[in-house]
């Protein structure tokens, strides 16, 4: 493992893999958006609005996703030191932070057709809200730091207290009534959606998962550029 | 234990010699809870509505605007270096802080909370409710937002940075809080919202100084 917190290997590794993701993202979101768009069928009752569910859905899975990897990376930075993780954490943030917010807003736009309203203020809704707001703290702790090493470790310890609501989201829809449809994916009893469209589902959310590691690889060569660049600077000013 | 008491009561003694933290926290909260009555309008059925939110949310907002008093004043003057190096166990010093931190600023809120809901028209059969949750749920507020102060030491106006930090982790909080008054004014069983509140502070009694330990750690060196 610190083979890679080297950063001249990491770069040229996370160079591979971020052209395959790449080109892996970009083919299942093709797939993906010809099965969710063409080939799943209509809804009985929703219509062809439900088609908004392979966006949304997969955008929502991302969000939860993103923040749990910010957690554990933090974690990991915290207790055994990797070089990386942190900088994996601070690099994952805004990507996380993006798909919460499109789930949030393909939900909205999937509410008003469906349940009438733009927003209800259910425990589903709000906690995701919440999380957004945990990310762009999270940002914003990163940024008014700055010390890197003490911004990294304090946001750590953010990341790791917030951590607490990734799963209130995700039970939220069982321990309170909610409008939000109950899980129909991830249950004990196994998926209640229908394969023809759980297939699209899986597709689109396996596309934005690609198209996380692409973003996440390339955030990351960014921000080691810019610690070269900073100690560049560093040296250049003290000499 | 007598560390902690000694803390404790060094952290009163300032408090009463610097005078301001606890009136200051208190005239907040009445302006707040004042402020509501004059935007919304004086229509005794919606401010009865409105009470148990209005009260609860200026109590976070008085809470939180508090919180610097918690650590940077001790920061700024070495002595907060002194006492994590004195080899005390740094989460109980945060927690004797935070209990000092609590009796001077949410504790009189919540002896002033029932004359500003009568202001706010609320129904005679929350009160007991607004009582019990005050008395539950601001050392949640004390015990959280150290955890925001602490991160937040060594940011130059960190002020904004604390709230946008520290609301979002209040908001269980806010929302146990209010369904119980909810739940009373109604006629409902509170029990079930303020053990929930309970729960939420017992949780945080021990993880909240730890967490905040370690931020007051990384903060010093």
């Amino acid at each position: 493992m610190h083979y890679f917190a080297n950063p001249t290997h990491f770069t040229r590794l996370a160079g591979r893999i971020q052209q395959w993701a790449g080109g892996l993202a970009a083919g299942l979101l093709i797939a993906g958006l010809y099965l969710a768009l063409v080939v799943a069928p209509a809804d009985y009752q929703q219509g062809e609005t439900v088609r908004i569910m392979f966006v949304h859905v997969p955008s929502a899975w991302m969000a939860l996703f993103c923040y749990s990897f910010l957690a554990v990376a933090s974690a990991v930075a915290l207790i055994w030191k990797h070089p990386l993780a942190d900088m994996a954490a601070k690099a994952s943030a805004p990507i996380g932070a993006g798909f919460t917010f499109l789930a949030l807003v393909t939900g909205s736009l999937w509410g008003k057709p469906m349940w009438g309203t733009w927003w209800v203020w259910d425990a589903r809704l709000t906690s995701v809200l919440i999380l957004l707001f945990l990310y762009l703290g999270y940002m914003a702790l990163w940024q008014a730091i700055e010390d890197g090493q003490k911004a990294a470790k304090a946001a750590a310890v953010l990341a790791l207290v917030g951590a607490v609501n990734v799963p209130i989201i995700k039970f939220s829809v069982d321990w309170w009534n909610t409008l939000h449809q109950p899980a129909s994916v991830l249950r004990m009893d196994g998926p209640a959606i229908h394969p023809s469209m759980l297939w699209p589902l899986l597709v689109m959310a396996l596309a934005f998962k690609a198209y996380f590691v692409t973003l996440l690889l390339a955030r990351m060569r960014m921000e080691l550029n810019l610690r070269r660049i900073r100690a560049l600077r560093l040296a250049d000013r003290t000499s | 234990m007598k560390p902690l008491i000694s803390i404790i009561a060094r952290d009163l003694r300032l408090a009463v010699r610097q005078g301001g933290a606890t009136l200051l926290a208190l005239v907040f909260f009445v302006l707040t809870v004042t402020l509501f009555p004059l935007g919304v309008g004086p229509e005794p059925a919606i401010l009865a509505r409105i009470a148990p939110g209005v009260l609860w949310v200026a109590a976070l907002l008085a809470a939180m605007l508090s919180l610097d008093r918690l650590f940077q004043s001790d920061f700024e003057d070495g002595s907060l270096e002194q006492l994590v190096l004195s080899g005390l166990p740094v989460g109980g010093v945060v927690l004797a802080k935070i209990i000092a931190h609590w009796m001077t600023t949410g504790f009189p809120l919540l002896l002033a909370a029932p004359f500003l809901a009568v202001l706010l028209n609320m129904n005679g059969e929350g009160f007991t409710a607004l009582m019990l949750t005050m008395l539950i749920g601001t050392p949640a507020l004390s015990l959280i937002g150290a955890i925001g102060a602490a991160l937040t030491l060594t940011v130059r106006r960190g002020g904004f940075l604390l709230s946008l930090l520290v609301l979002p982790l209040y908001i269980p909080v806010l929302i146990f809080g209010v369904s119980a008054i909810d739940a009373a004014v109604h006629g409902l069983n509170a029990k079930p919202h303020l053990l929930l509140l309970a729960a939420l502070t017992v949780a945080c009694l021990p993880l909240c100084p730890w967490a905040a330990a370690a931020a007051v750690k990384l903060s010093l060196d």
